[in-house]
């Protein structure tokens, strides 16, 4: 496919008048009916609002020219969004069988933001029911495979999205990030993906999975595009009360990392680990200092997340009852039954105390360690899988196993704080690999300088897997 | 044959006056409102619906809470309170478990344990269709503001209760932060009720629910008294449960309810962050309490003499406390004017307290004396308090009230004071 | 008729035994309960299936006992803030009109969401 992978490619051939919105979407539409059925990356297209929109596109381009970008940052950019964002009017259906004729009466403050700076909504994405998975095999509607080899899996929970990035039916997508949902099927697909500082972006109208947890998370090329969605979603919707405006802060230009001892467990697959040497390379390379740190309590960041996530699961999913909306609980997937019934476990009389409370204590310690660490430090490399892609199945018999993805992705989510995800390189199997870095609360436009100076460095140019 | 008294604890819900509900801004007022029709995805429970807090609700539950003597707390949290039914549409309640907005406090000597915050749920009508029994549900309610105030177990009798309630109720009002109306449902009421043969607490306790006026709160109150001591004399053993009063009936009856108590695995709201009031919040809200019931009655005692049955009427109602203060700025008739306003309820043929004292003047200078008797009286008086007269020459102004109150003796009260003053002062110069 | 205590269970017995306040294995018991409490009718098969892996991941997350937190305050949110609120305004252009409220179901009467009768009483309120 030849299509342009970035949105300044994308916008400046609009200008250019090498194509016009409305054969934009035709390549794009094509693209999905291509392979969509082989991959099942969308469960629903919404080629009517497709259309729509990009006729508007063509309207003000022919009004505005290059003007045009002023009011509409996002001009001609394809987008999709994981199913778990409320579209109005177009069906909602969280990878469950619970919403599988929903359509929502309101869109997500996200989406409206998207499609108010000129984004063009392509349709809606698969992904682990409820965002209740890390590999897209827990959908309702069949797992979503990996466009750099159909074997695999793309990541998850927000495995649609990914691998419709990757795949080139859309140029960006929207997912969410509880755990590491946006960063590892990013980093499995080989793209930039941002789980934002909890507070950034408002999550009014996603569908809620672990209310202190959830964040609305971009997957995109490249760390310029990332940065273009992230100034167009963030900031106070009157609607999110965790959502606080903030200024950019000043762009740093001495930088110290750091890398957590406590990252190299047993568990950490070689080639994952030699890309975390080489990354450190890369930026010491490059004139950047980068130290050991130290994070005390990384080994009880799963623990932690597995007491807190279901517990808020088991609450958000209560209002799915079939009276207002949707089938009956009967309806509910295996992992959703799982994880609401372990919720409603550590949040009982007789256990709250010692689960929930003191998940919640451990939490306090964990955001301890990373606000000392970054005292020392101005952001932190991590992996963010401990393997590289594993292949369809390879997880799916024992739930505690796949638990254990998170290892390295929970900690930002359990500490508020933001973390960039990166492509590095490709394993032995040709699967992507990459590597994520987190920073203090409100800092990613710091990382994102980190990010743009090394994709600089390795010479990073976007691809799409087909 | 045992002495059985009740114990008695109440918990009282309060539909604020805001204008809009507690986490969204649909209107609060849902009276008489086609279903469905003031909701939005926060209040129905729509998937990725978020809530936001009324400062407004909050202020009016901390001014409660003031006026009852309570201590504000400074750091506050809203919970999720977790069961399912289907009027409730998050299948959590979002209400204060731990960290409440006020503690403690008092309402004529009863005991109050907390008040707290929360939100109300939907409505649950049951209707027979086509034969089939079926419940049937409206969101308008859903997600309204709602006070709750928790007693302790404190209440001896039934009329301790209904002076109570009352009292809350006339409180809410001054206060403005509700119509505490128990017809429209603003106020509603459950108790909690048990007897013991001794000052102990008794380790069950019957909770009586849907209380929707006074006259139904006494007769539940008295029936379910009765069952207990019923039972209880017969040898039974009383268990914990919820019972409804039976209108027809004028019994109460076990509501079917689950077994087993609820846990309803409380944990903080995370959507909505803590509360945090200042001194400076608390003042300024202090501040803007009016003058409560009880200070009233004892300033209209003070001030205008009145009967304590005339005072307790009139203090009921604001307005019409306020007219009758408009009123006795016009005019010392005090006794006249309350008697006129409850007695023949003139306060609603006069709109303006003004339009009433003129009528009151009209009536009331019929049955003055007449100017003969009143000089008579003077001189009469004049001449037995020498002393006193040369008093008020020599400067003492204030003696004239003794004077004319001796006038007023001999014409049995019935001497228009102003008059007679004026008289008194005529002659004493001469 | 027996005196029934003031917060009813599940007879200790039938559930596990807590040891230092943690779990050390589930029972059925243990699963039919939360299952209950979260509305959720699970076969007999789903019960046999989720017992032993509901089982490890508590015996997995309860490692956490092992973490000294006695001068430790509890987060239930990272973001600091307090006193958000909202201003009490009726805003008409959120409130959903009535079609679109019902617009979820099907199963609906003159305007009111409909229901299989429930014939317990409220439990609370």
């Amino acid at each position: 496919m030849n299509l342009p992978l970035t949105i300044k490619d994308t916008q400046n051939a609009l200008l250019e008048k090498k194509f016009k919105a409305v054969e934009l979407v035709d390549s794009y539409l094509d693209q999905i009916s291509k392979h969509n059925k082989e991959y099942n990356i969308f469960l629903t297209v919404t080629d009517e609002v497709a259309y729509s929109k990009a006729k508007e596109v063509d309207k003000l381009l022919a009004q505005f020219d290059k003007k045009v970008i002023e009011n509409n940052p996002l001009f001609g950019v394809t987008a999709a969004y994981k199913d778990i964002f409320l579209t109005e009017g177009r069906r909602t259906s969280a990878g469950s069988k619970v919403l599988e004729s929903y359509i929502p009466p309101y869109s997500a403050t996200s989406v409206l933001r998207l499609e108010k700076a000129g984004a063009i909504p392509l349709g809606k994405l698969n992904c682990d029911a409820w965002a209740h998975g890390a590999s897209g095999e827990n959908s309702d509607f069949g797992p979503t495979l990996n466009p750099w080899n159909k074997e695999y899996v793309p990541g998850g929970s927000s495995s649609g999205p990914a691998a419709s990035v990757a795949s080139g039916m859309s140029l960006i997508s929207l997912g969410s990030d509880t755990g590491g949902s946006t960063r590892q099927p990013a980093n499995f697909c080989n793209l930039v993906g941002l789980k934002p500082t909890y507070g950034a972006i408002p999550r009014y109208g996603v569908i809620a999975m672990s209310s202190s947890l959830d964040t609305v998370g971009s997957l995109a090329h490249t760390v310029d595009d990332i940065e273009i969605m992230f100034d167009v979603l963030r900031g106070e919707d009157g609607f999110d009360a965790v959502v606080k405006n903030f200024n950019k802060a000043e762009i740093k230009t001495k930088f110290k990392l750091g890398i957590a001892k406590e990252y190299f467990i047993k568990g950490l697959d070689n080639e994952v680990e030699k890309m975390i040497d080489d990354v450190r390379k890369v930026y010491e390379k490059a004139g950047i200092e980068v130290v050991e740190i130290s994070l005390p309590n990384t080994k009880y960041m799963v623990p932690v997340y597995y007491i807190i996530m279901p517990a808020e699961v088991s609450s958000n999913l209560g209002r799915f009852d079939g009276i207002r909306y949707g089938n009956d609980r009967n309806s509910f997937g295996e992992e959703a039954k799982r994880r609401i019934m372990l919720g409603s476990y550590v949040l009982s009389a007789g256990y709250y105390d010692a689960y929930y409370l003191k998940a919640m204590k451990v939490r306090s310690k964990i955001i301890e360690d990373f606000d000392k660490a970054f005292k020392e430090v101005d952001a932190i490399i991590s992996p963010v899988s401990p393997t590289p892609p594993f292949k369809i199945g390879q997880n799916t018999s024992d739930p505690l196993k796949m638990y254990l993805e998170d290892v390295y992705t929970t900690s930002a989510n359990l500490a508020g704080i933001p973390s960039l995800t990166l492509p590095s390189t490709f394993s032995k199997n040709k699967l992507p690999i990459g590597f994520q870095l987190m920073g203090s609360r409100f800092s990613e436009h710091n990382l994102f300088e980190l990010g743009k100076l090394y994709h600089k460095e390795i010479n990073y140019k976007p691809e799409t897997a087909i | 044959m045992k002495n059985y008294k009740p114990v008695i604890g109440l918990e009282v819900h309060i539909e604020t006056n805001t204008k809009s509900k507690m986490f969204c801004s649909c209107p609060q007022n849902h009276f008489g409102k086609k279903p469905n029709t003031t909701t939005c995805p926060i209040c129905l429970g729509l998937p990725g619906a978020l809530p936001l807090a009324n400062s407004e609700a909050i202020f009016k539950t901390v001014k409660l809470g003031l006026a009852l003597g309570a201590k504000i707390s400074k750091f506050s949290r809203f919970y999720r309170k977790h069961y399912f039914y289907p009027d409730l549409p998050k299948a959590f309640q979002t209400s204060q478990k731990d960290e409440v907005l006020c503690i403690g406090g008092q309402l004529l000597g009863k005991e109050i344990n907390h008040i707290h915050l929360e939100e109300d749920a939907g409505k649950l009508v049951h209707e027979t269709i086509d034969g089939k029994k079926f419940s049937l549900v409206d969101f308008n309610r859903s997600g309204c503001a709602l006070i709750e105030l928790v007693t302790e177990p404190v209440f001896r009798n039934i009329a301790e209760v209904l002076v109570f309630v009352k009292e809350l109720q006339l409180i809410a009002r001054y206060l403005d932060i509700s119509g505490a109306d128990m017809e429209k449902g603003t106020m509603r009421l459950e108790g909690n009720i048990s007897v013991t043969t001794d000052s102990k607490i008794p380790d069950y306790k019957v909770e009586l629910k849907n209380i929707n006026s006074f006259r139904f709160l006494e007769k539940a109150l008295t029936s379910e008294i009765e069952r207990q001591i019923k039972a209880l004399e017969a040898g039974e053993k009383l268990i914990q449960e919820t019972r409804g009063y039976d209108e027809v009936k004028q019994t109460t009856f076990p509501q079917r309810s689950k077994e087993e108590s609820q846990d309803y695995r409380y944990f903080p709201e995370a959507d909505l962050p803590p509360i945090q009031l200042g001194d400076e919040m608390i003042s300024k809200l202090k501040s803007e309490i009016p003058e409560l019931p009880v200070e009233k009655r004892i300033r209209f005692k003070t001030k205008y003499g009145l009967s304590n049955e005339y005072i307790n009427v009139l203090v009921s109602d604001i307005k019409r406390s306020n007219y009758f203060e408009d009123a006795a700025k016009l005019s010392s008739e005090y006794r006249t004017i309350a008697s006129l306003m409850i007695n023949k309820k003139m306060d609603k043929q006069y709109p303006e307290a003004g339009g009433l004292i003129k009528k009151i003047l009209e009536l009331t200078k019929i049955s003055y004396s007449d100017d003969a008797s009143v000089d008579e009286a003077v001189l009469v008086v004049i001449s037995k308090n020498p002393d006193v007269i040369l008093s008020y020459k020599n400067g003492k102004g204030q003696v004239i009230g003794f004077l004319i109150g001796q006038v007023q003796k001999i014409l049995h009260g019935k001497g228009d004071p102003k008059f007679i003053s004026l008289k008194l002062i005529e002659k004493i110069k001469k | 008729m027996p005196m029934v205590k003031h917060s009813l269970k599940t007879p200790e017995a039938k559930r596990s035994k807590i040891v230092n306040n943690i779990k050390t294995k589930l029972t059925r018991e243990d699963v039919l309960h939360v299952a209950k409490l979260s509305s959720l009718t699970l076969t007999d098969a789903e019960i046999k299936k989720f017992l032993p892996q509901l089982s490890r991941v508590v015996e997995y997350i309860s490692q956490l006992s092992e973490v000294e937190t006695q001068e430790v305050k509890p987060t239930s949110q990272t973001t600091g803030l307090v006193n958000i609120f909202r201003e009490d305004q009726i805003k008409a252009l959120n409130i959903l009109p009535q079609d679109k409220a019902l617009s979820g179901t099907d199963i609906i009467h003159n305007g009111l969401f409909k229901v299989p009768a429930i014939l317990e009483g409220r439990i609370n309120k």
